[in-house]
């Protein structure tokens, strides 16, 4: 195969995208080195070939260019990323490339940044519990090792502060087991990037942590790049250096944008509100890339943060991103202005893998049972609450009022908790027993008579179950 | 080999040269890498290839290599516990000998030619048969007896036929037919864009029950039907997918994981080997093959990865097997569609499916069935087919759910909102349906109990009664409504909670047979009856309303199966709490009892 050529065939610019004409023997994927007029170099990859003529996506942008002054080089391969231990502690562009003050990073090997698939033969089911010291996580949407849990939020609440207090706190009980934070930042601005590295920074986490940055004013098209650069790192990191890597993705929003962004560009029948149809395949490819694999240690977690346009779940980012993932922690705006935090709203939140990550021998034997309970009392303890608003007090059961009651303790004293407040699954667990205590035992269906026995507070037991 | 060239790469679809005589969906192999793809269309000398791997590194003038075969799959012994990608790959041998990750050009034979098969012959040599007759058995797992059978379109004399053991490519028979002698092996190919053929199709007659209590009690699937499953993220498509895989009490289960997680696969792989089929105690994994094409590989291999597993499907069915193909999710398949469409430049319908998308959802579902076998045994064998849909935002207006709704005889419409109240299966028992429930009465009449069809009845009137109470408290209030009225929405919370409500992880609650099933429902229905004769007779409702009876009621779906004269203890129980409460001759004219 030829390795390298270079071609001043540019005709066409148009958006984020080069059209060169007669052209030979390039191939799909393949990466390109494009200079301008003036020097300056920039990237691209091929997205399409038809007979001599070739589309070009350009990571930084075209601005600037005139077709007849571009000179673009064809590299002969994919987009591949140098990795090495050595990234450890160091912060790069969207690209890969180093940007802090450090020596260049002298890799280890090449990898091809799309990766392959897992074959799912090769899949080791995600079942270790990881204690991310927040109630309504641990307990309720259990996180576990390689797992993708995204955070559904939305412009202004503060998922920067959920998931910073997530990677300041996640710890796996009862192992010493090496472990990285990798964070690849896709248009967040300049203050949340700081926010999260001076984090890093203070609770000495950065030794251990990977940071590839794309701020709100790089290059729109590079963020396409970041979450595959991010992913490569973690794979090598995770599978062949037994590291536990956790990484945090955000904003997906804005990774979607430059999705369409190339769409657009290329005039192909949009999906629902301009997106593409593959955007479902797209994000597939990155968050399927979370995981466990037989045989190796290490493990891949995906912490995705998402800001829903208008707060709207079923706007096609979110929608698309809750059909991959392995469920969703979904941020309400009304709790946050009752000042809850963390306002993780609790109904509509889900960790799909939670059921293999508790139980005896993990958490603790009743936290299913407890689980589900208290999901039942609150579900519905909110619908009497939106009952008594058009009907008044009145109109509710004495029963129904109990559960509203038992509604509002547990947003105030369960869901809400300090940002550094980290408790453990047992003071989550007490917790949830005590306001299940504000019902009588009768009403606790989804818990096995030998749990209510064993762990259902003396104190207040004899006045509730009486009632 | 004979071969062309690329001139064209888009994603998946590859375009080529130089190929005359290709014919439509036959399978290539594109490019140095020798990729997997398959002609989708032609014009005017010009090939358009749908590739089953990455494209990545493939460009213009790469070779493509005809092989002069359409997309077909290996059907023979082996293929029962197997995990296939959607070309049929077997996923073990590949990570076997290529490594955790997918890598691409990787060929191996779907069926192992390692294994060895010992044949039993069921016909003597000098019989005549004809397609579909039975030459013999392999014990293929403990579950399955796999019958191998004569091929389409060979009619004779069997002309040699012994007990014999190999592997798959052995020669069991030779059969003398009119254009001369035709071995027949022990595995056979086919292509899978053609449905095999049977001798008729019947209209189902019998359940496949499924342990699941509101499906079997309400909305019932009959072996040979379709059933659909539409609902949005996290509502439980996938938990009812599996819980019918493991539950359900057909021969086969073919489960097509199509373009949704790699980690729901494991989960079958490394669950099914565990448990138990309820009948004869083997491991589920026995009587299921798995195909696997998760979101994230490739989208052409996701498109074929249903018409693999249906072929497979297909092929048990011959044998006389009930077989249940789940597949999760049509909508993906969908999008492939789409997107190779959108790829092809063809003029999108509806929110860019193509215009064929209708047909071609219809033309799957069309090949379920309840049917006579080839053969002249006259055997008959059933394919029920279930298939998840995934909508866009939970909106059952789009596209895939209407053309799948259109063809469907059963609908488990999921709710979000029972989701969210973890009420599961989160299957809404006022909007779904099942146009087999007339049939299955009958059979549940005569097999379970001849009450069978008025309880269920009885109890699906209370739900719907207490919806439109509901309406009526948001109005007026809880204390508005009538003793009777209060009671109804007693009844029918329990029918929710203690009935229809079911742990798919729960031991004991995972799987319910249809006579326990029954046996519940009548329990709290008796307690229903009876509770409105004792309003009558002057009780009050406060005294009703809060009955330590009620907890037994509740744990009645946590007894085992052979518990079931238990239930007569406690609606006796029930009769008996409620001749304690007591009563007040003043209050009878007040509690007026309305009917649901
Ligand atoms: N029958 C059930 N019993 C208990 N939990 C269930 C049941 N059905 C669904 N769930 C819960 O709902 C979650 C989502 O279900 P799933 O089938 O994966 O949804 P979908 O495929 O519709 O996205 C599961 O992880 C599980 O926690
Ligand atoms: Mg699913």
């Amino acid at each position: 195969m030829i390795t390298s050529r270079e071609y001043r065939t540019a005709k066409q610019v148009y958006g984020p995208l080069v059209l060169l004409e007669s052209v030979e023997a390039v191939t799909y994927g393949e990466l390109t080195d494009i200079s301008t007029g003036n020097g300056e170099r920039r990237r691209g990859r091929v997205l399409e070939i038809n007979g001599d003529k070739v589309m070009v996506q350009v990571f930084e942008g075209t601005s600037g260019f005139a077709p007849e002054d571009l000179k673009v080089k064809f590299l002969g391969k994919g987009m591949e990323l140098g990795v090495s231990e050595d990234m450890l502690g160091r912060v790069f562009d969207g690209f890969g490339r180093v940007i802090d003050d450090g020596p260049e990073i002298i890799p280890e090997k090449w990898l091809n940044v799309n990766g392959s698939p897992i074959n799912p033969w090769a899949r080791d089911y995600p079942n270790e519990f990881i204690q991310t010291g927040i109630s309504t996580i641990d307990l309720l949407n259990t996180l576990v090792r390689g797992q993708k849990l995204p955070i559904f939020s939305g412009s202004g609440l503060p998922h920067a502060h959920l998931t910073a207090q997530i990677a300041r706190q996640a710890r796996v009980l009862k192992s010493d087991d090496k472990f990285a934070v990798i964070f690849a930042a896709m248009g967040i601005t300049f203050e949340e990037a700081e926010f999260f590295i001076e984090d890093f920074r203070r609770t000495g986490a950065l030794a251990r942590a990977v940071l590839f940055v794309n701020l709100a004013d790089d290059p729109p098209i590079e963020r396409i790049a970041v979450p595959r650069m991010a992913l490569t790192t973690a794979e090598y990191l995770a599978y062949e250096k037994d590291m536990h890597v956790l990484v945090i993705l955000t904003d997906l929003t804005n990774y979607c944008e430059a999705l369409r962004e190339i769409s657009a560009a290329r005039k192909e029948v949009p999906g629902r509100r301009g997106y593409p149809g593959y955007l479902y395949t797209d994000l597939s490819t990155i968050y399927e890339r979370a995981g466990r694999i037989k045989g190796r240690r290490g493990s891949i977690t995906q912490l995705p943060v998402i800001t829903m346009p208008e707060d709207d779940k079923t706007h096609p980012i979110p929608d698309l991103t809750g059909y991959i993932t392995e469920g969703q922690i979904i941020m309400s705006r009304p709790l946050h202005m009752r000042g809850v935090y963390p306002p993780v709203d609790v109904l509509p939140s889900l960790s799909r893998l939670k059921d293999k990550g508790i139980g005896a021998g993990k958490t603790r034997e009743d936290h299913a049972n407890v689980m589900n309970q208290l999901y039942a009392a609150y579900a519905r303890g909110v619908n009497a609450k939106e009952l008594a608003v058009v009907l008044g007090e009145s109109a509710l059961s004495p029963m129904d009022l109990r559960y509203v009651q038992f509604a509002e303790a547990f947003e105030q004293r369960f869901v809400r908790q300090g940002e550094h407040e980290n408790r453990s699954i047992e003071d989550s667990l007490r917790l949830g027993w005590e306001l299940l205590a504000l019902l009588p035992k009768t009403e606790l269906k989804r818990i096995k008579d030998e749990f209510i026995e064993k762990y259902y507070p003396a104190t207040q037991a004899g006045t509730a179950a009486k009632a | 080999m004979k071969q062309g060239e690329v001139i064209k790469v888009s994603g998946p679809l590859v375009g080529a040269r130089g190929m005359d005589g290709a014919q439509m969906y036959e399978m290539v192999r594109v490019g140095e890498l020798r990729l997997f793809g398959e002609i989708i269309e032609i014009r005017h000398g010009n090939y358009s290839i749908q590739v089953y791997e990455e494209t990545e590194g493939v460009g213009p003038g790469q070779p493509v290599f005809r092989t002069g075969e359409a997309l077909s799959v290996e059907l023979g012994p082996g293929l029962m516990g197997g995990l296939y990608d959607g070309v049929q790959r077997p996923l073990d041998v590949l990570q076997r000998d290529f490594g955790d990750f997918i890598v691409r050009g990787a060929e191996r034979p779907a069926l192992g030619r390692e294994k060895i098969w010992k044949f039993q012959p069921a016909v003597a040599a000098g019989a005549l048969v004809e397609p579909g007759d039975i030459l013999g058995t392999v014990q293929e797992t403990t579950l399955v007896v796999h019958r191998i059978m004569v091929p389409a379109g060979v009619r004779g004399r069997v002309a040699q036929i012994a007990p014999v053991e190999g592997n798959v490519e052995t020669e069991v028979a030779v059969i003398e037919t009119d254009k001369g002698s035709v071995p027949v092996k022990m595995y056979q190919r086919w292509s899978v864009r053609h449905p095999r053929q049977v001798t008729r199709k019947f209209p189902p007659i019998e359940p496949l029950t499924t342990g699941q209590r509101v499906i079997d009690m309400f909305f019932p699937i009959a072996k040979g039907g379709t059933a659909c499953v539409p609902g949005p993220f996290g509502s439980g498509k996938t938990v009812v997918q599996h819980q019918l895989a493991k539950w359900s009490n057909a021969d086969i289960i073919v489960y097509v994981g199509c373009g949704e997680r790699g980690n729901e696969m494991t989960d079958v792989l490394m669950e099914f080997p565990e448990l138990k089929d309820p009948d004869s105690g083997q491991p589920l994994m026995e009587r299921t093959v798995l195909i696997a094409n998760t979101s994230n590989m490739p989208v052409a291999a996701r498109e074929a990865s249903v018409f693999t597993g249906i072929t497979i499907a297909e092929y048990y069915r011959d044998m006389g097997y009930s077989v249940a193909l789940m597949a999760d999710s049509t909508s993906r398949w969908a999008e492939a569609m789409r997107e190779i469409s959108g790829r092809l430049e063809e003029m999108p319908g509806e929110e860019g499916y193509p215009a064929y998308l209708g047909s071609r959802i219809a033309s799957f579902y069309e090949r379920s069935g309840y049917v006579q076998c080839l053969g002249s045994d006259k055997r008959q064998g059933s394919l029920s087919l279930i298939g998840a849909v995934s909508p866009p935002g939970g909106d059952l207006s789009e596209p895939v759910v209407q053309a799948t709704l259109r063809v469907v005889k059963v609908f488990w419409g999921l709710d979000d909102k029972l989701a969210f109240a973890r009420h599961f299966p989160a299957i809404n028992w006022l909007t779904s349906y099942s146009l087999y429930q007339s049939v299955i009465d009958k059979f549940a009449a005569e097999h379970v109990d001849a009450e069978w069809p008025k309880q269920r009845t009885l109890a699906m009137n209370l739900l719907q009664r207490e919806a439109e109470l509901e309406e009526l408290v948001r109005l007026v209030g809880l204390d508005a409504l009538a003793a009777g009225d209060r009671l109804t929405l007693l009844a029918s919370r329990m029918i929710r909670e203690d009935f229809l409500h079911q742990n798919a992880f729960d031991e004991r609650d995972t799987y319910t047979s249809l006579r326990k099933q029954f046996e519940i429902l009548a329990t709290i229905l008796h307690f229903h009856a009876a509770a409105k004769d004792a309003l009558r007779d002057g009780v009050l409702l406060p005294d009703l309303l809060e009955m330590p009876i009620f907890e037994k009621i509740a744990r009645l779906r946590l007894l085992a199966e052979d518990a079931l004269p238990e239930f007569e203890n406690v609606r006796t129980e029930i009769t008996a709490a409620l001749a304690a409460l007591p009563r007040q001759v003043a209050v009878l004219a007040e509690a007026a009892v309305s009917e649901p």
